[in-house]
Parts: structure tokens; C-alpha cells; sequence
């Protein structure tokens, strides 16, 4: 039989790691993308040593988009067909440290957005044949409302899960599960030095990541709390909303 | 502001100026702080793993395997990797640790750091004999590879070496193989303290792990009466290799009130677990996790102390002085009005530790558990301290959170000098400041 075959890109962060682990666990085949050499390589010898079946890499910028062709072709190369695609790269900052900056703003966006909307699309058209897979996409509850504190970022989480909305409806006819993964603040190097209330551990959040990928689900709000807390921001008029300080 | 970590005994409280989380061993810059310990999961009972005032690395997410052979069994990995972590990955292909703790829950860098031992000492030694190499940062911006062979001074150093030689990045270690899962466990009845080291004596002959109870609220002749604990692998392949691991049985939510553990309910405790056995012998098979890790079921439970915290007293003497001196020191400690129900008698044998710093030496090893109570108490510890040091014998920093400093430098005079020449200028922790600050020397 052959095994599970799962492509990271991203494959080095804090909420990859633990999902590429359960993963590995089960003997999947992997294929990583990441873009510091070293990580990536401990992160390989790990997944091998922790049971993968096989596990390829490949250093990359996303913000590279030129590579992106290159990143799905590697991809299918090792994969053949692939059974899981987890986007999970991205990078935090508060609005302030970017307010007076505008081009760090902007590249902000482009990680955050632009190249997860030009990798989700490459691989769903790679995937398109298959007639079965999923393809998850980290994005974040912040992407819900637009608040004071971190509008670019939300901004930039918004619009992957508007893109994800609509390929969902593409590809559910095809057999292709679109699934959008918003965990609240989870314990990364991401959040480090940025103390958080309801802070989640990466382990946590990776299980719900890869029982809703299991199971087919299309909207993953992980710990599982945020599907009500954000039910009742969602709720909050915007008159209201622009007083908010945080 | 994040929480200051603690050490397992919550005493000495501590306030760290700054908490980083290392993400990767290999990214750990020793350049950007000027005082600063790496910790791992705190079990560590004093203050060897705290830095009032400096910085605490916490390496916990370095946790990577780099390679792990499954023929030979020879496993590296980041420093932070825990023990319960290694165990889920080595023992279903038939690996166990050489040396383990009573917890999992220890990082191979603390299991170096410490130089730990285990109920197998007098088979195997300690911790430090099965590391093959090392990789150490230190402050000149190098990550050394340190082994037996390169860096020999600095291995030697860094092995029982509390974390001050440098930055543990990852460790090399040998396995033991083993064929099941499952122990066999025998126990027997001591009704005093030198039946109990006779037949800790007889036990070591034919098995692999040994350690002993104590009931240490026991008087005159019943003094040291306790339970003699030994165990080893079964050999014959069963199939539980691949078996699944518990997670934990409970989880102590809050502090407990401070009489929860006082000598009255420890007294009745002792009691109880000391009669519960009714034969001299009782013998049972029992998966690895009841026997090594009984503990681990329940999480926090250092809670149950309270507010004041608890502390651990451990302490060897040479074998020859090894009976007397231990009906001293127990003696000791219940003129001092200290209660302990986790009281533990083991005789460390006589394999040496490439670790200059190392705590084992041939001879009895006492270790006892306590709820702080006040200067009785601390009164009571000074004089053990003495007692012991008259027998050339010593503490375990890694339980430490009192010795006084010159009762430290004459406990470890014959390699402390040595030693401190390989300290890294960056490193330092709240029990090497306790422990070097100048007081008058002891004769």
C-alpha cells in the first residue's frame, strides 16, 4: 500500500513541526519546503527518526514566487499523488511595528497573502486530476475583524480565507477538501515575547489540525473555544468595534 | 510578564530578568547575554536550573532527533528532547535508556548537566558513561564537539558539569537493548536498616535495578526498616514492545494546604505502605512505566507540598562508613523534626563517571523528600552535612537548595579548582552563586 504522502511548505514553523510529526508517525512520505538550510535539515532527520517513510526537502523563499512551479513539480515528484498539503508559513507583527513602514507592511502581505493564494492555487491545479486530497491552509482568528492592533496581518489572513472559501467550492466537486485551519495564539518562536491570555501549545493545536484533516472538515477554528468566542466577535457592531483598543 | 521558572522543589522562589525560549539548538547566540542558564523541564529540586536576576534559556523546544540508528542504537538528538519523548520512539525497536531518572520527564541536556543516576547505578554507572559526544556552545561563538576523544577536558567538565561549562546542544548517547517491556519485580521486607542494606547487597549480585524505601519515621531498632525493591527486563521477546504509553492518571489542579504533608499524615502514610506488604517477599511483573516512572501518573504532584515548597536531601558515604553513618544522619534529621515519605536507600557501585563534577561515588545514597518547615529543619541539614563530610562523603547539587558554600568547596575540594577552569564566563545559575560566594572555609 502505499503510504500517506504529505507536502509542509513552511515546514520549519512552530504548528508544522508537531503536524509533520503525527505524519511522520504514521509512516507518512513527506515533502518540505522551508528556507532556513539548517532547520530544514534537523527538521528531515527528525520526522525520518520518528517514523516517515521517506522524507524530501527543499530550501525555498515563498516570497520567491518564481520557485512556486518548481515547489509543486518537486512536490508531485516525490508524492506522486498528494494526499495532504498544509500551507503553513507566515510571519506576526503588531500594526505598530510596522505603521511608519509601509514597504515592511506590504512584505508583510505578500508571506502572509500573496504567496499562499499563488501556492494553494498552483497545487490545487496540480491536484485537480486526483480526485481526492486536502489541501489545509493555516490562517487566524484575527483574520475575522479588523482591529486597531493588527490590521495587516488580519488583513493578510482575511483574504487567504476568502481565496479558500471560493476554491472550496471549486474543488468539492473535484474530491478535493479545502480546509481553513484558524487557531487562536499558540505557542511558537512566532508568539515569542508577545504574552498572551488563552494561549494554546503547538502540540494541542496540531492534533485538531490533523483529526480535521481526517475527517474532512473545511473550517477548523483550533482550540476549539475560539469557534464561540469569535461567533460572539463576529457579533460585535463596528461602532463599537473601532473603540476597541486592542 | 511570564512566570519565572521553578525548580521541581518550588524553593528557592526566583525571578529570572529574562525568559527566551531557544527555538533551535543550533541558533543559540551565547553572545547576547551576560549571565544566563539553559533549563529544561525543571525537575532539578534546588536552584541549579534558576538564575535570579540573569536569564533563563529554555530549551524544551529543541527537542529534534538529528539520528537514530536502529541496528546499533545509537541515538543523537537536540538537547531538549525529553526522556518520555525518546522512550515512545526508541522502545518499540527494542531500545531503552542505559540510565533513567525516576521521572521521564527530564531533557538529555539536564540528564548531562546532573550527571544522572539511576536503580542501576552499580551495573551501569551514571548517565554520563553512555554519552559518546556532545556539542557545547559557549560564549566564544563555537559550538565545540566534545567527546573522549576531542574536547576531552571540556566533556569531562560539561558531564555533571550544572549547565555552566556552556550551552548542551545536542547529545550522542548509547542504548541498552532490551526484548519486552515488561519487569520482574521483587520485593522484601527489611525490619531494619542493616537487613536492608544486606539484602540491598545480596540483590545487587543478581539484578540489574535495585533501589530501597525507607520508613524514616521509624525509631531505635526499627530504625531504616523499609521495603528492598529489584527488578529486571524480562529477556524472553513478548510482543509489549510496541505497546501503548499512559498519559497521566491525574493532575494536582492546585497548591496544597501545608498540612497535607505533615509529619502526622507522613508518619501514617509510612505506616500504611510498610504494612501493606504482608509477606517478607512479594514478587509481581510490571510494564517499564510502573516501575521506573511510578510517579509520573501523577502530574504536578510537587504541588501537594503548598505555599513553602519541599526539598530533597541527597547525599553518599563510602561504603565502609556506609551503616553508621546512616543511622546518624536519619537519627539526625528526626531530631529535627523532618518527616519524608519518600525516603530512598540505594549503594552506588563503583564504575566511574567521565564527569569531573559528577555526584556518584562508591557507597551508600540517601535521598530523602521534605516539606520545608523552618530552621529546625535547615539546623537539622547543616549537621547531616557534617556528618557526611566527616565520612568523605557529599551532596547532590541537583537536589540542592541549601549547602552552604564552604560546606560545598570541602565536599568537592578535590575537583572543584579543576573544574571552574572550564566554566564559561557567560554562564552562571542561582546555586553556583549561592555556592562560590566567599565564607570562611571549613577545616
Amino acid at each position: 500500500m502505499k503510504s500517506l504522502s504529505v507536502v509542509v511548505i513552511g515546514a520549519t514553523s512552530g504548528i508544522a513541526q508537531p503536524v509533520a510529526r503525527a505524519y511522520a508517525s504514521r509512516g507518512a512520505t513527506l515533502f518540505l519546503v522551508a528556507r532556513n538550510a539548517e532547520a530544514l535539515s534537523t527538521t528531515a532527520s527528525d520526522l525520518l527518526a520518528r517514523g516517515a517513510s521517506r522524507v524530501e526537502t527543499m530550501l525555498a523563499d515563498v516570497q520567491d514566487s518564481v520557485r512556486h512551479d518548481e515547489i509543486v513539480r518537486a512536490a508531485k515528484g516525490t508524492c506522486g499523488s498528494i494526499d495532504v498539503v498544509l500551507i503553513a508559513h507566515g510571519v506576526l507583527r503588531n500594526q505598530q511595528e510596522i505603521d511608519h513602514d509601509v514597504e515592511e507592511m506590504l512584505r508583510l502581505f505578500e508571506v502572509n497573502a500573496t504567496s499562499v493564494l499563488s501556492l494553494a492555487q498552483r497545487f490545487g491545479l496540480a491536484m485537480e486530476s486526483q480526485g481526492t486530497g486536502t489541501i489545509a491552509v493555516i490562517t487566524s482568528v484575527a483574520g475575522e475583524r479588523g482591529r486597531r492592533s493588527l490590521y495587516t496581518y488580519g488583513a493578510s489572513k482575511a483574504a487567504v480565507s476568502h481565496f479558500l472559501a471560493g476554491m472550496r467550492g471549486r474543488y468539492k466537486p473535484l474530491g478535493i477538501n479545502v480546509l481553513d485551519i484558524r487557531p487562536g495564539p499558540v505557542d511558537t518562536p512566532m508568539l515569542a515575547g508577545r504574552p498572551q491570555p488563552l494561549i494554546a501549545t503547538a502540540d494541542a493545536v496540531a492534533r485538531d489540525i490533523v483529526k480535521a484533516i481526517d475527517r474532512g472538515w473545511w473550517l477548523l477554528y483550533t482550540p476549539w473555544y475560539w469557534r464561540f468566542v469569535m461567533a460572539v466577535v463576529r457579533l460585535i457592531p463596528e461602532r463599537i468595534m473601532m473603540r476597541l483598543k486592542f | 510578564m511570564e512566570q519565572s521558572p521553578t525548580s521541581w522543589g518550588r524553593y528557592p522562589q526566583s525571578h529570572a530578568a529574562r525568559i527566551v525560549d531557544a527555538a533551535w539548538a543550533h541558533d543559540v547566540d551565547l553572545s547576547r547575554y551576560q549571565s544566563v542558564i539553559a533549563y529544561g523541564l525543571g525537575r532539578s529540586y534546588g536552584d541549579v536550573c534558576l538564575n535570579d536576576g540573569g536569564t533563563v534559556l529554555r530549551m524544551h523546544r529543541c527537542d529534534r532527533i538529528l539520528s537514530f540508528d536502529r541496528q546499533t542504537g545509537v541515538l543523537r538528538a537536540e538537547s531538549g528532547l525529553s526522556i518520555a519523548d525518546l522512550l515512545r520512539i526508541v522502545v518499540p525497536h527494542g531500545w531503552f535508556v542505559a540510565v533513567t531518572p525516576g521521572t521521564k520527564f527530564v531533557t538529555l541536556g539536564g540528564a548531562v548537566a546532573n550527571d544522572i543516576h539511576g536503580k542501576n547505578h552499580h551495573r551501569v554507572g551514571t548517565f554520563g558513561r553512555h554519552v559518546r559526544s556532545l556539542g557545547l556552545r559557549r560564549s566564544d561563538g563555537h559550538e565545540h564537539r566534545c567527546s573522549l576523544t576531542e574536547n576531552q577536558e571540556l566533556f569531562q567538565a560539561t558531564i555533571g558539569g550544572m549547565g555552566l561549562t556552556g550551552v548542551i546542544t545536542w547529545v550522542e548517547i548509547a542504548l541498552i537493548p532490551i526484548a519486552s517491556r515488561q519487569i520482574e519485580q521483587e520485593s522484601l521486607k527489611a525490619r531494619s536498616l542493616g537487613e536492608l542494606i544486606r539484602l540491598t547487597d545480596e540483590s545487587d549480585d543478581e539484578w540489574d535495578y535495585t533501589v530501597s524505601w525507607i520508613d524514616v519515621m521509624q525509631r531505635g531498632a526499627s530504625l531504616g526498616r523499609g521495603l528492598v525493591l529489584r527488578g529486571r527486563f524480562h529477556e524472553q521477546v513478548d510482543g509489549t514492545l510496541s505497546g501503548p504509553w499512559k498519559g497521566p492518571l491525574l493532575r494536582v489542579p492546585v497548591q496544597g494546604p501545608s498540612w497535607l504533608l505533615s509529619p502526622l499524615t507522613i508518619k501514617a502514610f509510612n505506616a500504611v505502605w510498610y504494612n501493606r506488604q504482608l509477606s517478607r517477599m512479594s514478587r509481581t511483573n510490571m510494564d517499564l512505566e510502573t516501575f521506573f516512572y511510578p510517579l509520573d501518573g501523577v502530574e504536578r504532584w510537587n504541588l501537594l507540598y503548598g505555599q513553602r515548597g519541599m526539598m530533597q536531601y541527597q547525599c553518599v558515604v563510602p561504603s565502609e562508613a556506609g551503616e553508621d553513618t546512616m543511622r546518624r544522619i536519619l537519627s539526625t534529621m528526626q531530631g529535627g523534626g523532618i518527616s519524608s515519605f519518600l525516603a530512598v536507600l540505594k549503594k552506588f557501585g563503583t564504575l566511574t563517571s567521565p564527569g569531573i563534577m559528577s555526584f556518584p561515588r562508591p557507597g551508600l545514597t540517601l535521598t530523602l523528600d521534605m516539606p520545608i518547615t523552618g530552621r529546625r529543619m535547615f539546623d537539622a541539614l547543616d549537621q547531616c552535612d557534617r556528618i557526611v563530610h566527616g565520612v568523605g562523603g557529599r551532596v547532590y547539587p541537583a537536589k540542592d537548595a541549601r549547602v552552604p558554600a564552604a560546606m560545598f568547596r570541602a565536599m568537592y575540594a578535590d575537583v572543584i579548582d579543576r573544574f571552574e577552569a572550564s566554566i564559561d564566563p557567560a554562564m552562571s545559575s542561582s546555586f553556583w552563586r549561592r555556592v562560590t560566594s566567599s565564607t570562611k572555609a571549613i577545616s
